[in-house]
């Protein structure tokens, strides 16, 4: 059995994030936020004067590079590239929906629990109907 | 659409009977062994996803108190606070490992966080609202504790639905194209040899009947040279030969001059 799709084993993988700022700021403070000698950094910062465009190199670049392995998006963000975020199949990096100060979690939208809404019909938190 | 069933091309011998049989058994082993595998797959992702629901309403909880706690030191240390951590970052101190693990002969991959040297101390000194900017760190890293696992959870699941898929595509290959056409193949092949079974049966019978019927003509010319030979010695007892007396009837047909009636 060929195992077409080689499972990347690092030890040690940045977090990327593309969020708005109040949720970038935290996450910096905790430390997750890296500034490479090129002065690359893995967060973007999502704010009203961000085009849709900048968004979706961000994602390319983060998906594509080595060293990220996961990639935090808000929601409201990831709705904005729904076509992106729902075609990206590759195990890592893993790529998870947050929530932000204005957009509370919606199960509806999120690109992974819809993918198996089949499965659960009534009591899915997928479904929306909670 | 009966194209799809239909049966190899092959000689119809008794070797390849036996080959043809010994793949089915396999087939069949195969069919069976996948099945079960694929149970197990099923079972685990939904162990996982049962997991990913209630962790992703936890995760929702946990932002909601982290993102609390930011404004309150927002609000204890001033707005520049945002502007002085984003100066401040360098390097990452926080970042996860990954390996695979071996669930049911499936490599999932499994991330953990790790504390890449020390955390960056050197905003909790600030007069105003060290407390709460500690705070706030430590509710951001729990939420990442949350997500690293959450990131996990994730990746099983995407990789573990694959598996499922892959799995169960070789189940209904093998169940509805593999079997079937060596199951075929296998009567096809039982038919080609009995029809020749059949034929070899019927030249057979065939050639004992010639044979018997030649047996019986020489019979039963060997019995009409017998009589005749009967015949002749009794004649000759006689005194007269058959084959003369014979000579004598068939020359009497003919004009004898000697005979003058």
């Amino acid at each position: 059995m060929a195992n077409r799709v080689q499972i990347r084993t690092s030890s040690s993988a940045l977090i990327a994030m593309i969020a708005d700022e109040d949720t970038i700021t935290g996450f910096l403070l905790a430390g997750v936020g890296n500034v490479d000698l090129r002065r690359k950094t893995n967060y973007l910062i999502v704010d009203s004067k961000t085009t849709v465009k900048q968004i979706e190199d961000a994602f390319k670049e983060f998906t594509t590079r080595e060293d990220i392995g996961i990639v935090l998006i808000s929601q409201y963000v990831a709705n904005m590239i729904r076509f992106l975020v729902d075609s990206y199949n590759k195990p890592i990096p893993a790529i998870l929906e947050i929530p932000s100060k204005d957009h509370p979690y919606d199960p509806a939208h999120d690109s992974v629990l819809s993918r198996v809404k089949y499965l659960f019909s009534t009591e899915s938190v997928a479904s929306g109907r909670r | 659409m009966s194209g799809q069933t239909q049966r190899l091309n092959v000689v119809p011998t008794v070797t390849v009977l036996g080959v043809v049989k010994a793949r089915l058994v396999g087939a069949t082993r195969g069919h069976a062994l996948l099945k079960k595998k694929s149970d197990a797959l099923t079972v685990q992702f939904r162990q996982i996803l049962k997991k990913i629901v209630s962790t992703k309403e936890s995760m929702g909880e946990i932002m909601k108190n982290s993102s609390f706690a930011l404004t309150e030191t927002k609000y204890v240390a001033g707005e520049n606070i945002k502007h002085s951590i984003r100066e401040n970052v360098h390097s990452a101190s926080l970042k996860v490992r990954s390996h695979t693990e071996n669930v049911a002969g499936v490599k999932l991959p499994k991330f953990d966080y790790f504390i890449d040297g020390e955390t960056k101390n050197d905003l909790t000194g600030l007069a105003r609202g060290g407390q709460q900017i500690q705070a706030c760190l430590a509710a951001y890293v729990k939420s990442i504790e949350l997500l690293v696992e959450l990131a996990t959870l994730q990746t099983s699941f995407l990789t573990l639905d694959d598996a499922i898929k892959t799995t169960n595509r070789r189940v209904n290959a093998l169940e509805n194209v593999v079997k079937p056409r060596l199951e075929n193949t296998i009567s096809y092949i039982k038919g080609e040899l009995d029809e020749l079974e059949r034929e070899d049966f019927f030249r057979l019978k065939k050639i004992q009947g010639y044979k018997r019927r030649e047996l019986e003509r020489q019979r039963l010319s060997a019995q009409a040279y017998a009589e005749e030979k009967v015949a002749e010695e009794l004649s000759l007892k006689k005194g007269i030969s058959l084959g003369t007396a014979h000579n004598m009837l068939s020359q009497a047909t003919q004009k004898d001059e000697d005979i003058i009636f």
